[in-house]
């Protein structure tokens, strides 16, 4: 049955005049229960398309890392300008799993979070002196840092570079705003020190589906060892 | 409106369905390639970065 036929039940008799308050309430009706799937439809694409994506967009970069890796060695550990969106270093945390892997790409605008975790620009790197800071999405668009919040203190957090692995143990997590800025300073929460550690900051957003405080971790470098020597005892090297 | 949108494809009922079901993708393909993404930076779920700017609506995503 159409809705022509529909009609017809329920329209008999004389040509179809327009009742306008019928047309008005039906038009209505129609917006609304538009509105609601179109409501729908954003839930879908947040909470599934957007890690589609996402997961892909990280499986990509992964790739074309760990391929340039192989196919173009490099002595120098940084051998390369770092850009704006490219991954240059993967991250493992074994307390998310053993098969936890992300890649690191600069910057942390929306662009560059879709695809993995993303180095602030101004902080160090990996394995320098100072503060390597990295941001993570939390829920949606691959949620990297999605539980992040079960890491304890002592626990490692694993980075791969062309020539090297560092292994960070970090600290407790801790709540801040948004605006502490000094969590990811050189020497964190004492944005006027000179650093002379090499440290680690992860964040990411809290509570999981809201955005109004950050999650932060802290950690300090333990060990680090070129990649000739195979992979560090917290990946069960 | 729908009625309005049925009456005026074009061909008999089977030509219909698959015009309106054309129609119904391209609004859906619309809607997550252009218009979703374009409302995301609204939502708090993408603040994930400390920033001196940052505020729980933060329209940057930064």
């Amino acid at each position: 049955m159409t809705v022509d036929d529909l009609e017809k039940v329920s329209e008999p008799g004389p040509p179809r005049r327009s009742d306008p308050v019928r047309l008005v309430a039906r038009t209505l009706g129609e917006l609304l229960i538009t509105a609601g799937i179109l409501v729908l439809l954003f839930v879908v694409y947040q909470l599934v398309w957007t890690n589609v994506q996402a997961d892909r967009e990280a499986a990509h970069e992964t790739a074309v890392l760990q391929q340039q890796w192989v196919e173009q060695p490099t002595p120098k550990e940084f051998a390369r300008p770092l850009r704006q969106g490219k991954a240059f270093a993967l991250m493992y945390i074994p307390r998310l799993g053993k098969k936890y892997e992300v890649p690191v790409v600069q910057g942390v605008a929306l662009d560059d979070l879709s695809k993995g975790v993303g180095h602030y620009p101004s902080s160090a790197l990996p394995g320098r002196v100072g503060n390597f800071a990295v941001a993570g999405h939390r829920a949606t668009n691959g949620e990297p840092f999605a539980y992040l919040d079960q890491l304890q203190a002592g626990d490692a957090v694993v980075v791969e570079t062309s020539t090297t692995w560092y292994t960070y143990v970090v600290d407790a997590g801790y709540i801040v705003a948004p605006t502490q800025v000094e969590v990811v300073a050189p020497v964190p929460n004492d944005p006027q020190a000179v650093p002379t550690e090499r440290l680690i900051t992860l964040t990411t957003c809290n509570p999981r589906w809201d955005s109004y405080e950050r999650l932060i971790f802290n950690g300090a470098l333990v060990a680090q060892q070129p990649k000739s020597e195979g992979r560090p005892a917290a990946l069960g090297g | 409106m729908y009625p309005w949108i049925w009456r005026h494809l074009p061909g008999p009922t089977a030509a219909r369905v698959v015009v309106a079901l054309a129609l119904v993708a391209l609004v859906v393909a619309a809607l997550f390639l252009w218009v979703f993404p374009w409302v995301e930076p609204f939502l708090p779920f993408t603040d994930v970065t400390v920033d001196e700017s940052a505020t729980g609506v933060s329209l940057t995503g930064s």
